[in-house]
């Protein structure tokens, strides 16, 4: 599929780069529509390699890259069933999320993300499934999970500890704090700065210069440079579902859902 | 080193600058939450900017609880 547009995301090729460009009101919150775009997507991918040489994730919404998991959603739709419905629909979101994760992780054209503004949990975890970050200087990056009670689900733990020291995985993780830009290019997490909105421009002159290479030797050098941690994906997902069961994280959902605020942030 | 009185100035005109607002109409004491009508991504924001121009990090969560840009300057002169 060359092309597609979704109720979140749309994407299109161009001359062997796709651009997938999230698009949800008001911060490209991942619940169920952008999942199942995401799907569409990852299911796309292998139809796609053959003449593929790059795809540029970026985002039309002003407020950022992702601002992570839709809470609201997730939290109305956890007290709609009882207990063992929901430990049961939270599992199946999250292996459905970690399924497309690894999907987009696994494909053998160049993965970009262009991030500007915020780029929290579950965006966070979308822009690691990509083999190269550039962003915006005034980008943010933060897991702020435990905030909830919660770790990253979508596949955050174990892709940062491939990209980046320890260290600083522990402090990201456990303050829940977001970092700039500067000091995400300083860790290594972010490849590559760009001006206040010059992210898209960026990656696109990255997918330009990736494009000059033989396809055949640039797909095994990337399964060779980033091998996917599965089985310790594997141990997330049993490790957020374990947490998620516990009374404490749907009293933080309760909290951050009435809040007042129009973009209310976490603890 | 900046005093606090000049780190709180160019605190306030950054926001003034960042949010599009007459420097003249904003105050030390200020809520920036009420007086900017920004809410706390957009406060993010301005945490990006601040950080840049004084060439510090500042932890969200050390200015979570504050709203008035001389606290917030507080925060920041004890990075300098």
């Amino acid at each position: 599929m060359k092309s597609f547009s979704g109720k979140a995301l749309r994407w299109e090729w161009r001359d062997g780069v796709v651009e997938l460009t999230l698009d949800r009101a008001p911060a490209n919150e991942i619940g169920t529509a952008m999942l199942a775009d995401l799907e569409q997507f990852a299911a796309a991918i292998k139809s796609l390699e053959a003449d593929t040489s790059a795809c540029i994730i970026s985002s039309a919404q002003k407020r950022g890259f992702s601002a992570g998991a839709d809470l609201r959603e997730l939290y109305h739709g956890a007290i709609a069933l009882p207990g063992k419905e929901r430990n049961a629909g939270v599992r199946d979101f999250v292996e459905r999320s970690h399924a497309v994760a690894n999907a987009i992780d696994a494909a053998s054209f160049v993965t970009i993300a262009a991030v500007h503004g915020v780029c929290f949990g579950g965006g966070l975890e979308l822009a690691l499934t990509c083999d190269v970050i550039v962003a915006d200087k005034m980008a943010r990056f933060a897991f702020p999970e435990l905030r909830l009670g919660l770790i990253p689900g979508f596949g955050g733990i174990p892709r940062l500890k491939r990209d980046l020291g320890n260290a600083f995985v522990r402090d990201l993780l456990l303050t829940g704090r977001s970092v700039n830009a500067t000091r995400a290019q300083a860790v290594g997490l972010v490849a590559q700065l760009a001006g206040e909105g010059e992210a898209l421009k960026v990656a696109r002159a990255t997918a330009a210069q990736i494009a000059k290479f033989d396809a055949t030797t640039r797909a095994i050098a990337k399964k060779f440079l980033k091998p996917i941690p599965y089985a310790e994906l594997k141990q997330e997902i049993e490790i957020f579902c374990e947490l998620f069961a516990r009374p404490a994280v749907l009293a933080a959902l309760k909290k951050f859902v009435e809040s007042t605020d129009a973009m209310p942030y976490l603890p | 080193m900046r005093t606090l009185d000049q780190t709180t100035q160019e605190v306030v005109d950054l926001a003034a600058k960042h949010f599009n607002v007459a420097v003249g109409t904003l105050a030390p004491s200020d809520d920036f939450f009420k007086k900017l009508g920004i809410d706390s991504l957009q406060a993010l924001e301005l945490l990006s900017r601040l950080e840049n121009h004084f060439g510090i990090e500042l932890p969200d969560y050390e200015v979570q609880g504050v709203s008035d840009f001389r606290t917030l300057a507080e925060r920041i002169q004890s990075r300098l």
